[in-house]
């Protein structure tokens, strides 16, 4: 047990001695070896740290991590941590959800816990499907989805989870690949750093019920074109070298993608990324394939105090009065002589 | 006894809180009852907008808010209606004459007026203008009619004050306090309360009207306080957090009636190590407790019976994972909304039963307002020594209620510190205690024991997950035999009044305790025999409890539902039991019990 209180944990430290269970070729092994490698990188100790998750094949996740971990009910894991967090908001909260659990029968928590700003790290694995139960359709799914539950194809819109996040007021709202993982340990550790809600959609594969769902922006042929790495105070740029970026329509609240170097446009022409901008952040959330690339990185970063920090401000301002019997005998009393 | 009742606008909650004030003052016995509808401001002058106080005090023992009224104030013709049949027919009746109008008597139902038809003569009537004598006592605050007319309660409780020789002190302060923002309005309410009590000591009032005169009861020495059920639950939850050791409370709960008053009085209390949450709803509030209890603090819930459905998976996972947690049911009638204001016992299948497979928690239930202290700090033992959720059962009528309450000394009360797990060697997180059969308390943040745990079932040896048939069947024995194993650690059952054999036992649990209690005292008296038997662990029951029951011909168990500790009570020992059951939302009458009593002789 020395070994928790090493200074230095490599990311097998993190692993638990349980056998992971996801299907060969996951994309869930991918976010796990990134998640260990984050904690390794950013040093934290196993004992403060807890992973809590709500149900489905991501809410496994707090098994294979060798910290504190509480494998809760579905859609709850938000009301769950928030306990946590009252009780001891010195702990390090990570909450492992899906695109079921967290917006189908969980959205009102993750609703809930953003708006609320609780210090979390709350992981979102997307992959439009339900798979522990069988791959029905999930609120993220596209509209024709065909699953067992939809022979037809399904007909509702599906929820944006960035979109829904920044309506819900989160002060962090950023987006990762399955198998960037450089790239997803740098958001990790940025939403690590952000106190508060931090919120990070992550698009995860499901080779079993939805393999190559993501390829539009994925692939690697189409990659380049269909993703943009935004990050704070850059000009909005994609494609090989730089070839593309975003401006907005003259005279409207609108994007549109340009050649950089074409028809006069240059790179002073281009939106440069800030991430404390809301109005600019639910632009970039919106964007969709084939149209506009897939928005990937810290879309939105605009700190304000915690509920736990507020919470622990107003107890220490109340004070320690413990006399129990002053309570007991506040107000009116009489005695009853003998 | 009396009632006074009104408009749910015209302040009858507080009057009647005042006049019980003022009455425990005095040292006598008491006991409250108020009466209020779900609308807040329901439209005036309407029957189903009447909302009533009612007190029955005395120099013996009270444990009911009484059966027949001695003294009722109808503020309007609706409330009259309402509160009539309860009054005794030579009682006291105090009316605002004012209030009698055309427009008000058709809305009551009243095809003629009855203070002038003849048919109130059997009562001691007092008619007066309260409305106009009201608005003569405030004119030097030029106050506008609306606020005048709010002064109204305060009249009538000064008239009702001097009716029973009762001091006014408290209520001044009380006006002072309460609107110490607003002098002249603090004034108005004083002067008008004084303005009563002067009409009753100068007016001529008709003959057969007078004072009463009720003596001191004679109660134990000591230092008494008037007490709610909601109060004492709110302080018995601190002392128990206190008494297990711990350093904070995280109180979670979502806005329901009738048990909002519990979030409310401890959100005041932060200073106590009281953490309100007040969350999106009733499966949030429950989960944020889990994530408390799971983060080694006091986790409490509170909601009524359809917020408790809500929270019932989030129990299944608190008894799964064997995590302490206390959940405080204000029963009320139902089921759905039902009817949200008004007293039941129909929560009991709920708390033993009402959730999927097989998980047991322990059940307690308050017979009093002042044993809720008692009971919540039971509660919170339990969870810990246990580490399970436990179901604190309460109603609408203890929630409410005031009576005198003699305040323990805090440092007698008992302790139960807890032991959280800090030795990592031999560690794994469902070790059993050999004597309670509980898993350890292994806290986040403890080096050295970090551990999973979650709604899948866990190997008994390991607490790693397991779908090993064998190892379900025996975590499902385990879990069964913790619970079950509390019956060793509580009191036997006891008979609350009469012999401890006999041929008739009339069992009760809950609220019902002070009209079963003088119910059986009147047969007593009158020779009949019975013996009143009160359970407050409903699950597991006293160990004693069956062979108890078994030395009596007859076991009768009235009940505010359609029939559920009877029929656990017949599952439980084979025994013929036999329900008296009331859900018209109000109180037994002792009468009620008396009677049943009475038949069976």
């Amino acid at each position: 047990m020395t070994a928790t209180l090493s200074p230095s944990l490599a990311p097998k430290d993190f692993a638990s001695d349980q056998e992971v269970r996801w299907c060969p070729g996951c994309g869930d092994y991918a976010i796990l070896k990134a998640v260990q490698k984050t904690l390794a990188d950013l040093g934290v100790r196993r004992e403060k740290t807890v992973f809590i998750s709500g149900i489905g094949c991501s809410s496994r996740f707090p098994y294979y991590v060798s910290t504190y971990g509480f494998h809760t009910i579905h859609g709850r894991a938000p009301a769950i941590a928030t306990g946590v967090k009252l009780a001891n908001p010195n702990l390090d909260v990570w909450l492992v959800t899906g695109d079921g659990d967290g917006l189908s029968i969980g959205g009102n928590h993750l609703l809930h816990v953003l708006r609320r700003n609780v210090d979390l790290q709350i992981l979102l694995f997307n992959n439009e499907i339900y798979g522990l139960t069988k791959g029905q359709y999930s609120p993220t799914s596209r509209p024709g989805t065909k699953s067992p539950s939809t022979p037809g194809g399904s007909l509702d819109n599906p929820v944006s989870p960035c979109a829904f996040a920044l309506g819900a007021g989160a002060r962090f709202v950023a987006r990762g690949i399955d198998t960037q993982q450089p790239r997803l340990v740098e958001t990790l550790k940025r939403a690590h750093a952000h106190r508060g809600a931090s919120f990070i959609e992550i698009f995860q594969n499901c080779v079993v019920y939805n393999d190559g769902v993501f390829d539009d922006f994925i692939e690697k042929s189409v990659a380049p074109e269909k993703q943009i790495h935004v990050q704070h105070g850059q000009p909005l740029r994609f494609g090989a070298a730089g070839r593309y970026g975003l401006r907005l329509v003259p005279g409207r609240l609108e994007l549109e993608v340009v050649t950089v170097g074409e028809n006069g446009v240059s790179e002073n022409d281009l939106l440069v990324h800030d991430e404390t901008n809301h109005a600019l952040a639910s632009l970039i959330a919106g964007l969709r394939p084939p149209q506009f690339p897939m928005a990937i990185g810290v879309l939105f970063c605009n700190p304000a105090p915690s509920y736990d920090a507020l919470v622990e401000e107003q107890l220490q301002a109340a004070g320690s009065d413990r006399d129990l019997n002053a309570l007991l005998r506040r107000g009116r009393t009489w005695s009853v002589a003998g | 006894m009396i009632r006074f009742a009104g408009d749910s606008g015209d302040g009858m909650q507080v009057t009647g809180s005042q006049f019980t004030l003022e009455t425990a003052l005095a040292g006598n016995d008491l006991s409250t009852f108020p009466d209020y509808p779900a609308e807040i401001r329901a439209p005036p002058g309407t029957t189903f907008g009447v909302s009533a106080f009612q007190i029955q005090f005395g120099s013996t023992d009270v444990l009911t808010a009484g059966d027949q009224l001695d003294a009722l104030v109808a503020m309007n013709p609706a409330a009259l209606v309402v509160n009539l049949e309860d009054l005794r027919s030579d009682g006291t009746l105090v009316v605002d004459s004012a209030a009698f109008t055309e427009r008000n008597l058709t809305k009551a139902g009243y095809a003629a007026n009855p203070l002038t038809d003849g048919s109130l003569a059997s009562y001691r009537m007092l008619s007066v203008d309260i409305t106009r004598l009201t608005e003569e006592a405030v004119k030097p605050f030029d106050l506008g009619t609306r606020d005048a007319h709010r002064c109204r309660n305060m009249w009538a409780l000064g008239l009702m004050l001097w009716m029973f020789g009762r001091d006014r002190q408290a209520t001044v302060e009380w006006l002072q306090r309460k609107f110490a923002k607003t002098p002249h309005i603090a004034a108005a309410n004083t002067a008008a309360l004084n303005a009563g009590h002067a009409f009753g000591e100068t007016a001529e009032l008709p003959s057969n009207v007078g004072t009463y005169s009720v003596a001191p009861a004679p109660v134990a020495p000591g230092l008494y306080r008037a007490v709610s059920g909601t109060e004492a639950i709110a302080w018995g939850l601190i002392a128990g957090m206190r008494a297990a050791g711990l350093e904070r409370m995280v109180f979670a709960s979502y806005p329901i009636t009738p048990a909002s008053p519990v979030l409310h009085t401890l959100a005041g209390l932060r200073s106590h190590g009281v953490l309100t949450f007040q969350a999106e709803d009733e499966i949030a509030a429950v989960c944020a407790c889990i994530g408390a209890a799971y983060a080694g603090v006091l986790g409490v819930t509170s909601s009524s019976g359809p917020g408790i459905a809500l929270k019932t998976e989030g129990l299944g996972l608190a008894i799964a994972t064997e995590l302490p947690l206390v959940v405080i049911d204000s029963q009320r009638a139902g089921p759905s909304t039902g009817m949200p204001t008004k007293t039941e016992q129909s929560d009991l299948f709920q708390a033993v039963l009402g959730r999927n497979a097989d998980a047991p928690l322990p059940v307690i239930a308050s017979a009093t307002s002042s044993d809720c202290f008692d009971v919540a700090m039971e509660a919170v033992r339990l969870a810990t020594r246990y580490m399970t959720p436990v179901m604190l059962l309460t109603d609408e009528s203890l929630a409410n209620a005031a009576e005198p309450w003699r305040i323990p000394d805090a440092s007698a009360l008992p302790l139960f510190p807890v032991q959280f797990r800090t030795k990592a060697e031999g560690f794994h997180p469902f070790l059993r205690d050999p004597e309670t059969q509980a898993r350890p308390w292994a806290v986040p943040g403890t080096p050295g024991l970090e551990h999973r745990i979650g709604g899948l079932e866990r190997d008994y040896e390991t607490g790693h997950i397991s779908y090993d048939p064998d190892n379900h069947h025996r975590m499902t024995k385990a879990r069964a035999a913790k619970v079950a194993g509390i019956a060793h650690d509580i009191p036997l059952q006891t008979v609350a009044l009469g012999e401890d054999r006999g041929p008739l036992a009339v069992v009760g649990w809950g609220s019902t305790y002070g009209a079963i209690h003088q119910g059986v005292k009147v047969a007593l008296a009158r020779g009949q025999q019975a013996s009143h038997i009160h359970i407050r662990y409903l699950a597991p029951f006293p160990r004693n409890l069956g062979e108890l029951l078994r030395r009596f011909d007859r076991v009768l168990v009235p009940e505010l539902n359609n029939g559920q500790l009877v029929q656990l009570l017949r599952a439980a020992y084979l025994i013929p039991a036999e329900g008296l059951n009331q859900i018209t939302g109000k109180p037994f009458k002792v009468s009620t019990i008396a009677a049943a009593i009475a038949e069976r002789q």
